[in-house]
Formats: structure tokens, sequence, C-alpha cells
């Protein structure tokens, strides 16, 4: 039998992404997609765009620790306003006033920052599906999610008990006191999503590419992140560097590293 | 090389080595980070065992330590030929549905089995529940050969039983390795130790299985999944699930039977002129048709038919059983439609095949049903071998998915 031409493979990565983003939309008009302006959300919002022909039809949350880069909030503000999003920033006033910080705890600060934070997103716009751009190639924990993941209202995710997803026929209904989280991009590899960014030509945060011999893979909150040695100071030679790299992609990442189940504790209380 | 993602799952019975065998393949094709291999020599260390490559995929912390694999996980490996995405789904008959959700998402299926323990239960529901996804094609591994002291005698004798069980599902292999996963025997490359073995090492078994047809050949058939209003143009949105969709092509839409011609498809950022199967677009139509999600647009031309009473093979997963006549919810593609199991021809245990039971009453977890599906309104259906997208079903209770099907 020959074989019929196949779908270019990113081409089939983001028509995956599509038709879950269209899906959530379609069962939930109350969506918001979470935007952290890193490679991975950006390439999400992007897609997000295709998926509706230029015009989101939902806000666009941005969670703000307050101690996120420089680099991060000007590119936040420029593409805002440049593709005409609906953004929605919100943060933990109360416990940032209480002087919550990564240095005196980076599970607590994490939660409280950002889980905590979204959770009152969530509860005053009534959100009931939340687009997400985790990896299953991220972390072992993130391996295990499903594209529409439920969450109780006391925001936990039970591992131990997630629904069957078989197919793309996706779970469509909750209880009213649940939301959906989803993942369309958990199908993507980091490699991946920098050939898309290339091919697509998607804005990036500067803070990725190679100055004086470093760069982020992976940013996030000033004070827990860490630079690895690199000298990829366009998107090519950061493909070609990971194309031959053994360190994994969330290294500089203090959140991770804790404790060997940090990331599952975080996960299961609820963060991203 | 291929560039796109071969989907592989690894199935069989708890404690039969898969996650090993998945460790081991991502450490022969240098598809770990040194970091990774560190983080599993720790973890392994502090619950007292040597490197356990089964930790790649079992991260939940109740995982490592009852070694047993809970939830479906993935992971990705490069080979000369193809980048591969391997899904690693629990062994435990507790764990069958996230082991359908790993499952249904691949394209080929690694079956691993113990070989001084030979088949077990769950080695051969798996290999049923693979066959009633339509995963045609399968790799055998017989594992842990270095317990069998890498003799022919004791692998032939769990060859012989597999290919027969496998023979009733129709299901060929494309081969049956001999392989001890903890020492890499087999895995990339042969092994001297088994030199009476003459097929190939598992990675090269892999890059021989094919990549899916698209369907672009077969009739158009394109799923309405939603309606967008923007700027004044009612764009539909959806998937060409089979067949090449082309501007100026004239269409019927089910099941309403009203026709129009395609006056454009819409992608963002482009104005093409046809789209194959696999392209998730927007189409704006001639006319203002009334139309919603799950109505199906087909070639004019093609006389398809509304359904509303059809075969189907059915396996249910949930607690409560299926009864006869009890009304639940089927959804195909994007139609969604209330639906009885009017009858249950035979009721099978998919890890013997053996028929429980000829027009049965119902389906208890874990079995496996021939049906007559009887819906409320007439709907697209296919059979699966013809159009997967529209020969494939879920069926929810309260919303909740607890059985699966395909249209035979």
């Amino acid at each position: 039998m020959r074989e019929e031409e196949t779908l270019d493979y990113l081409n089939e990565l983001e028509n995956k992404t599509i038709y879950i983003i269209r899906e959530a939309y379609s069962r939930f008009r109350n969506t918001a997609l979470l935007w952290s302006m890193g490679k991975d959300s950006t390439t999400l919002l992007w897609i997000t765009r295709k998926a509706f022909f230029g015009h989101i039809p939902f806000p666009v949350i941005h969670i703000d620790t307050g101690f996120k880069f420089r680099e991060i909030y000007a590119f936040r503000d420029r593409y805002a306003k440049e593709w005409g999003l609906d953004l929605i920033i919100s943060n933990n006033a109360a416990a940032l006033q209480a002087g919550v910080h990564p240095e005196k705890g980076k599970f607590r600060c994490c939660h409280a920052l950002k889980t905590e934070a979204l959770k009152n997103s969530i509860a005053s716009y009534k959100f009931k599906a939340l687009l997400l751009a985790i990896r299953r190639d991220e972390h072992g924990i993130r391996a295990k999610e499903r594209y529409f993941s439920p969450r109780d209202n006391g925001f936990k995710w039970n591992y131990q008990k997630q629904p069957v997803e078989i197919w793309d026929l996706y779970q469509s209904k909750l209880n009213s006191e649940e939301h959906f989280r989803i993942h369309p991009l958990l199908h993507w590899t980091e490699l991946d999503i920098w050939k898309y960014i290339q091919r697509e030509k998607i804005p990036v945060v500067p803070l990725y590419f190679a100055k004086n011999g470093l760069r982020y893979r992976s940013i996030g909150c000033q004070d827990c992140c860490s630079p690895v040695n690199s000298r990829a100071d366009t998107i090519r030679k950061i493909i070609s560097e990971l194309e031959n790299t053994d360190v994994a992609e969330r290294s500089g990442r203090a959140q991770d590293k804790e404790d060997a189940y940090t990331m599952q504790k975080l996960r299961s209380l609820g963060y991203m | 090389m291929e560039k796109c993602y071969f989907k592989l799952v690894l199935a069989g019975h708890i404690d039969h080595g898969k996650s090993t065998l998945l460790g081991r393949l991502l450490f022969e094709t240098k598809s770990l980070p040194k970091q990774k291999i560190t983080e599993i020599k720790t973890a392994s260390k502090a619950l007292g065992k040597d490197m356990d490559f089964a930790f790649l995929t079992d991260q939940l912390k109740e995982e490592r330590e009852n070694q047993m694999t809970l939830d479906t996980a993935q992971a990705f490996f490069r080979s000369r030929a193809r980048n591969y995405a391997i899904i690693d789904a629990p062994g435990h008959v507790e764990l069958i549905k996230n082991m359908i959700t790993g499952a249904s998402q691949a394209q080929a299926a690694i079956l691993v089995i113990d070989v001084p323990e030979g088949m077990k239960e769950q080695t051969t529901r798996h290999a049923s529940i693979i066959g009633l996804l339509g995963i045609k094609q399968l790799i055998v591994i017989l594992n842990k050969m270095d317990l069998a002291d890498y003799k022919k005698q004791p692998f032939k004798e769990v060859k012989d039983k597999i290919l027969d069980f496998l023979a009733g599902l129709n299901i060929k292999p494309a081969a049956v390795i001999p392989v001890c996963a903890r020492s890499g025997a087999n895995v990339s490359r042969k092994s001297s130790l088994m030199r009476w073995y003459k097929g190939p090492c598992l990675l090269k078994a892999l890059n021989s299985l094919r990549l899916k047809n698209p369907g672009n050949k077969k009739p158009l058939r394109f799923p309405a999944q939603d309606i967008y209003e923007i700027n004044g143009e009612r764009i539909i949105a959806g998937k060409v699930v089979s067949g090449v969709l082309k501007c100026g092509q004239k269409i019927t839409l089910l099941p309403s039977l009203l026709e129009a011609k395609i006056s454009a498809i819409k992608i963002f950022g482009e104005s093409p002129k046809k789209a194959e199967a696999g392209k998730n677009i927007g189409i704006i139509l001639s006319e203002p048709l009334p139309i919603k999600r799950g109505d199906i647009i087909v070639d004019k031309s093609s006389g398809v038919r509304l359904n509303d009473r059809f075969k189907g093979e059915v396996f249910w997963w949930s607690k409560e059983p299926l009864r006869i006549n009890e009304r639940v919810d089927l959804r195909c593609a994007s139609q969604q439609v209330r639906c009885v199991i009017e009858k249950i021809k035979k009721r099978i245990d998919p890890s013997t095949l053996e028929v429980i039971e000829k027009n049965a009453a119902g389906l208890k977890i874990n079995e496996t049903g021939m049906v007559v599906i009887k819906t409320e309104t007439p709907i697209v259906v296919e059979k699966f071998d013809f159009i997967e997208d529209l020969g494939r079903f879920v069926l929810e209770r309260n919303f909740n998915p607890e059985g699966a099907g395909i249209i035979t």
C-alpha cells in the first residue's frame, strides 16, 4: 500500500491544538486563556488567534506575582495592545502585602501568588474553562495530565481519579462547582515549540536569547529562574542547541526541585 | 526522516516490565537529559533500590513507593527513521480506564509479556482493548529473557499462545521479539545472547511500522464543530475528517438535506482553495442555511444515508452496568444524541474472548458487547474501518463517559 502524503508534523500538532481550543469554547462559552508571556503560552495565544480568525472571543489572564522580569511586562503590554487582547491582570494583593516572598519558601510563594491568585480570578469571573500551555515533556507530573482536566470547587486535581479521555471525544459537562483546565499543547515538545515559533515568526521575550554566554530556557519570576550557559542568540541556534543538549528544560526552575515531589504537591492543589 | 510523531502505547500485565522497557528505550536512544538520570538515581536510592528506569514515567510518589504505574504518561524519543511519542499505560485491572485513555491516542501498540509468567489476565484484556480501539499494528515483546536463560523453548511456548489469542482478534503482530528490558538485550540492537532469534530488534521493528493513512481519497465528511459570527460573516468551524473540501464544491447538509456551495475556506492568514483530511478550518456557505454543531457536511453527489439503528462493538468500563433499553448519550464526532442499546447479541469477556452470554440484558464492568444501538434521531455514522472519526463513539451517563465503541 502506498502511503498518502501526510500533513507536515507541525501542521498536525497545530491542527490538534486548534480542535481542542474550539472544542473547549464550544462547550463552555465562559472560557479564558492563561498567558505568562513565556514561549509556550505565547504559542498557545498565537494558535488561539488562528482558531478564531484573529478575534479571540474570551479574556486572556496574566497571573502577576509582581516578581516577573522587566522584559516580561514590556512584552505583555506591547502585544496585548497589538493583538487587541481582552487582558485581565490578576494578583494576590493580600499575600503580597503580608510579605510572601520566594526567599521565605518557594512552595508557599508559588502557591499563594500563582494558585491563590488564579483561584480569586476564577471565583470573580466564574470561568468554566481555562486554557493552559503545559506540555507533557516538561515535567513527569504534567505527562499524566488530560487535555480536559476537571478541578473541583476546592481547586484540587484528583490525579488518582482522572476521567477516561478517549480519542478526541473529550468530556463535555461538569458539576456546577467545577471548572476544566484545558491543555491544548499537551502533545508538543520544547523543540516543537521552537520550530513552530520559527516557522510562524512568533515574537518571544528577549530573555530566551543568549547574552554574555547565558540565556533563559524557561522564564517566570526573577528570583526563581536561573539562566543556562548558551551561545544561542537566534531561534535557529536555540533549535540546534536543543537538538544536542542533555540538560532538562526546567533545570533553572527552583520550584521543581525544592523536593522530589514539590511539583506533585503544587499541582494537586491547583498549580498550573 | 519522517517528522511526525508516531504514537505508540505500551500495554501488558502489571509487573511485566512496561515502564522499565520504556526507560530502556529512552536511555538507548539518548533521549534522556543527564539531570533526569541523576534525578532517577537519587529517587531510586532514597527508596533503597538500584537505578529503576520505571521512575522515568512513574513520577507520582505513590507510583514509586508501590512500584506500580497508576496513570498513563507519555515520553518522547527519536530513532534514525522518525520521532516517537510513547504512551505508558498502567497494567492493573482497576486502572483499565487510564489504559484506554493512553491507548486511544496510539497508532500502534507494544504488548509486553513476562516470559517466565506467560500470558496473564491483563495481557489478553489489553490486547482485546487494543483491537477494539482499532489499532491494527502490534509488536509483541517477550520480556525478562534473562530469567529464562535466554533460551528459545520458553520463548516459543509463550509466542505460540499469544499468536493464537491474537488470531482470534484478527491481529497479526509485526514482530514477536525476545527482550531483556533491564539489560537492553534486543532493544536497540541484536543481542549475542540470543543468536537463535532471527527477527529484528525492537527499534528496527518499530521503524517498520506504517503511518496512518490520512484519508484524503475517501468521500468528504465535515462535521460542524461550532458557528462563529465574525465581522458580519458566519463561519462554520470544524475538522475535515475525510476527503478533500474544495471552494465552489456543491454540498449537502445533514440531517436537514439542504444544499449550498462552499463559497470560501477560512484559515487565518491564508486563503486556501481546498482543505485536506485532518485540517481544522472554517467555511462560508453560499446560502444562509440553518446549521448547528453536529450537522455534517458531505458532497452533494455522495448520497450518504442517515441512520438511527446500527451495529457496534462496545467496551464498558463503569462500575454501574449498562442495561438494555436504558437511555444514554452517544457522542460521535461532534454529534450528540440520546440512544438505547436495543440488543446485546453477545456479552464477551475480553480477557478470554469467551462469550459469557447471548442476548444479554446488560454489560458489566470491563466487558465487551456486540450490540445494536437505536438513536432517538438519525445521525451520520460509518463503519470504523471506512471513516474512523464517524465510526467511533463514546457512551455517556450524566455527562460521564462510561463506555465506548466502534461501528461494525
